[in-house]
């Protein structure tokens, strides 16, 4: 524990990729250990504001962990021990003082697969509106209509808002899900390789939004696709084995990588 | 090693090793197996209706209506006349209070373990193990448990101190199964909720409770037919009575008790109306279970996956 808290101030000193302001994620020195495996290896890195975001790399390299260390959800899993700190803003994500829940609501989470709530259609979105104060019938009414065009679902629902949100096909209930997510109203979406269970049609309407999104949202996207990587990825975080390997942004990232696993990486040697 | 063959030289060897699909040892042992099964079910099923058919065959014969109507009166056991309502209308106090007070407490305890415990693997496993210990524990030890607490706090045997006996044995049945449904919540729906900025309570009360609410109707049933089926554990707390319990403090007769009763009784007419108190019995669980089912159903809708 003394060691890794050392990296992590040194961490502080290694060059600052983006300029003040330009940055909202900070990952300063965090280190990882679930039971006796060391999951994150004293990462450090930033995440560009109104940016694309993608944390590649092989499965198991430690990516979805560093995505849900980002909004505490690691609070839910045993064993965990976490040293170093991640900040959002200037706020501290792990620490006895913060207030996690507030914390949360600037993030939303897209996860693998969808879990909808179980309730029906209207009330997924509704839930994340009420959860941040009190709207009348019409204002609700209006918000949830909204946010289910924006992620082009209100013409497939809007017959039928009151039936179980289950009964969406599994591409529906993801744009749903991120419908959800956009109702909290957040700065940041973590996205955990949201199109891994959607069939291609699916996958490609949600990386449109996710598109088209980064100019309003900070987005960040754990995917092991690289061509998908390729497509949307504004910036690249490369993690191979629990470490960050390079951290640039895509065009450079895809076209001129430094490290000679990126190279592997990139020519398919890992896959 | 491996490497080194081809596999078709693999494919080769376990084409030669292969035994036909279902002949000898292989369709006798299934055929074995299947026979098994088939009995022990025909067995279950057969002597589940077999008490069934006896209660309901003996039991319409000797029913009357007036059983339903009637309070035990001072000579029922004797054959004097008299029906078992107090002893129905007992019953329904005590076991519907104590599965209510049961899943207050439990649905707490359970919600606990599952929403704030989930990082204490080690607690969990230990509340675990103890509530599965104490749900073997026979219902006659709460019996006796039950009157030394009364007796503690000077209550006399009632209806009151037969419900808190009746809790406190349904509680580890009614915690256990709550819990068990809850541990099918998938991760992902906790994670998904709480990213969105909810509170942990806001996830038991919103989205737990709403996913596991069939789950908790099949557990609240659990409980309830233990409670009002169970004679022992409110035979020495609720002392014996003949009329309808009408305050906390009174004495109150169970349907179980009742049945007991009849069935110890010199008179063989009374020995027989036990039949039909067992079969209003049947009938009372019949009922609620039925409803619950039907409660349930209308929230199953929502769940997910």
């Amino acid at each position: 524990m003394e060691s890794n808290m050392n990296q992590g101030k040194e961490g502080r000193n290694i060059e600052r990729p983006f300029a003040e302001g330009e940055s909202i994620i900070r990952v300063d020195g965090l280190n990882l250990h679930a039971g006796k495996t060391h999951i994150l290896k004293n990462i450090n890195v930033e995440i560009p504001k109104n940016k694309l975001t993608v944390i590649l790399g092989p499965s198991g390299c430690g990516k979805t962990t560093l995505l849900k260390c980002m909004n505490r959800l690691t609070d839910l899993t045993p064993d965990i021990k976490v040293s170093g700190n991640i900040y959002i803003g200037e706020q501290p994500v792990f620490g006895s003082k913060t207030d996690i829940v507030a914390l949360r609501r600037k993030m939303g989470l897209l996860s693998q697969r969808p879990f909808p709530l179980p309730m029906n259609i209207y009330n997924n979105i509704a839930y994340g509106l009420k959860l941040r104060g009190k709207y009348t019938r019409a204002e609700l009414n209006e918000l949830v209509e909204y946010y289910l065009r924006q992620v082009n679902l209100w013409d497939e629902v809007k017959d039928r808002l009151r039936s179980p949100a289950v009964r969406l096909s599994i591409g529906q209930q993801q744009r749903l899900c991120l419908a959800r997510g956009l109702a909290v109203n957040p700065d940041i979406i973590l996205a955990d390789e949201p199109t891994s269970a959607l069939d291609p049609v699916s996958s490609e309407a949600i990386e449109k939004q996710f598109a088209a999104l980064s100019k309003d949202y900070t987005l960040v996207m754990v995917t092991h696709v690289l061509r998908q990587a390729r497509r949307i990825a504004d910036y690249v975080i490369f993690m191979y084995l629990g470490e960050v390997i390079e951290m640039r942004p895509a065009q450079e990232f895809f076209d001129d990588p430094r490290e000679e696993q990126t190279k592997k990486y990139l020519a398919g040697a890992f896959n | 090693m491996m490497e080194e063959k081809k596999l078709s030289d693999i494919r080769a060897m376990v084409k030669s090793h292969e035994r036909p699909a279902r002949t000898g040892r292989k369709l006798g042992e299934e055929v074995f197996f299947r026979s098994l099964m088939n009995i022990a079910s025909v067995l279950i099923v057969g002597v589940m209706g077999i008490i069934l058919l006896s209660i309901f065959y003996k039991g319409v014969s000797t029913f009357s209506w007036s059983m339903l109507l009637e309070d035990m009166g001072s000579g029922f056991y004797l054959n004097r006349g008299g029906g078992i309502k107090n002893a129905i209308i007992g019953s329904l106090y005590l076991s519907l209070s104590a599965t209510l007070l049961a899943l207050l407490v439990g649905l707490a305890c359970a919600l606990c373990m599952n929403v704030y415990l989930v990082r204490h693997r080690r607690i969990l496993n230990a509340a675990r193990f103890l509530l599965d210990l104490i749900w073997g524990v026979p219902s006659i030890i709460y019996g006796a448990f039950g009157f030394s607490l009364m007796v503690f706090f000077g209550i006399k045997t009632s209806l009151l101190a037969g419900i808190i006996t009746v809790t406190l044995f349904i509680l580890p049945i009614m915690i256990r199964a709550i819990d068990e449904v809850m541990k099918t919540v998938p991760a992902g729906l906790s994670e998904s909720v709480l990213s969105m900025g909810s509170t942990r309570s806001e996830l038991s009360y919103k989205v737990y409770l709403r996913q596991c609410f069939p789950g908790i109707v099949t557990a609240v049933l659990l409980a309830f037919g233990r409670a009002i089926g169970d004679a022992a554990s409110v035979l020495y707390v609720t002392g014996e009575s003949a009329r309808t319990p009408t305050s906390l403090m009174d004495n109150v007769t169970t349907l179980p008790v009742a049945i007991y009763n009849q069935i110890n009784s010199p008179h063989a007419a009374t020995q027989d109306k036990a039949y039909a108190s067992a079969f209003i019995l049947t009938l009372v669980i019949l009922a609620i279970s039925l409803l619950s089912r039907y409660i349930s159903k209308r929230y199953q809708k929502y769940r997910i996956y």
